[in-house]
């Protein structure tokens, strides 16, 4: 498989939210609106890819007895940074995403991925398949986060597209979430054929 | 008195107004994946309540003797996640030895749960709201509480849908998402309760 093909499987074939649906806690969670869907994908994609390169580099080092504690402790390092790196120049994320931050580290994408990728191929490779797998996920949550904005508050990314007045609060809320996730992916189902 | 009543409160929030599952979000995983027949979900919805205790506990203790007072406080998510992790294979290998009728019962769940969020969550919301440690295992026990019975709640509602006429395209995942969305709505009928409640207890 090329670079290129390993990228838009990610994104397509084995989208982590639509197909695979992994990582559910924090899809549902963090998109109340397109921005916070956005950062949360955005930031377990940075994850994902540190975290796909560094384990393509050292598996040969990890015995196979201790390899998924190894993982994580690596994961959690780089989530460890990332949150004081959010903390410190976007207080604005820290504050809407607040809990499911240091949650990433149990975001099942992130270890699913260093075990049926990372540990089998190259460095390179999984660095491309750390960018499509995290922009299939950051493309999902942005949606859902779209859909849920749109509907709840008439807007989107803060935009105000119909009147002042409008609101479905619902959708912003709780039950939104999961009523949004589950249209979204009978409309992707829908669109790549396969019901 | 007051300590008491407060401690109430964090059962009613914990178990009704702010649902683990249905208001946070968190195990949805499992949630979503092992909630097919009742028997199931509760098998898992107590080992969750189960392991939450013992990690809140414990990671509780570690929180306050080892991360705060050697100023380490930075480790907080790799601590906790390894102390989780090493917890559940303990666990796994006591219940082993000890209780083999339960080790039976809920064999498959207990290596699932290191990857639930919802036992990292509630270690780490037990030290960002500050409760003291009595505090702390009441909110896990709550929490967990609240999980199993959003699990069996859920595993019922689906054990019926089995026998309805689903669209094609929503068989599966899709109509379970809808259908914990009408569950959640439900929910949300308890919003609010909290506020009544702490007005009621003169909190």
């Amino acid at each position: 498989m090329n670079n290129f093909k390993v990228l838009v499987n990610g994104i397509i074939k084995e989208n982590p939210t639509f197909v695979l649906l992994l990582g559910m806690c924090p899809t549902l969670g963090t998109t109340s609106s397109a921005i916070n869907g956005m950062s949360m994908g955005l930031a377990t994609m940075c994850v994902l890819i540190l975290s796909n390169l560094i384990i393509a580099s050292i598996k040969k080092l990890i015995p196979d007895a201790v390899r998924i504690p190894s993982y994580i402790v690596v994961i959690a390092s780089l989530v460890t940074v990332l949150q004081m790196v959010i903390k410190a120049y976007a207080p604005d994320i820290d504050k809407s995403l607040g809990l499911f931050i240091p949650l990433i580290v149990v975001n099942c994408i992130i270890l699913g991925r260093a075990e049926a990728f990372a540990a089998k191929n190259g460095p390179v490779a999984s660095i491309f398949d750390g960018i499509g797998i995290g922009l299939g996920f950051t493309i999902a949550l942005t949606c859902l986060g779209a859909v849920r904005e749109l509907l709840g508050t008439g807007a989107i990314f803060g935009v105000t597209l119909w009147g002042e007045n409008y609101g479905m609060l619902m959708f912003v809320l709780a039950p939104g979430a999961f009523l949004a996730l589950g249209y979204l992916i009978v409309l992707f189902n829908k669109i790549t054929k396969k019901a | 008195m007051d300590y008491v009543l407060n401690l109430i409160l964090i059962i009613i929030v914990a178990i009704f107004v702010n649902n683990v599952v249905l208001a946070q979000f968190l195990g949805i995983c499992p949630f979503l994946g092992v909630s097919k027949k009742v028997d199931t979900a509760s098998g898992m919805g107590m080992a969750v309540t189960a392991v939450l205790v013992v990690a809140t506990i414990v990671t509780y203790l570690i929180q306050v003797y080892v991360l705060n007072a050697f100023g380490l406080e930075y480790l907080q998510t790799i601590a906790f996640i390894l102390v989780i992790a090493a917890l559940v294979q303990m666990i796994e290998i006591i219940l082993k030895k000890t209780m083999p009728a339960l080790y039976q019962a809920l064999g498959v769940f207990l290596p699932l749960i290191t990857t639930n969020c919802c036992i990292l969550g509630v270690a780490i919301l037990v030290i960002q709201k500050d409760y003291d440690l009595l505090e702390g295992v009441v909110y896990a026990l709550s929490t967990g509480i609240g999980f199993l019975l959003a699990m069996v709640l859920f595993a019922g509602l689906r054990e019926q849908l089995d026998l309805a006429d689903v669209p094609k395209a929503f068989r599966g995942v899709p109509i379970a998402l809808v259908t914990a969305g009408l569950l959640a709505m439900a929910f949300m009928g308890f919003s609010g309760v909290d506020g009544g409640l702490k007005i009621l207890f003169g909190l």
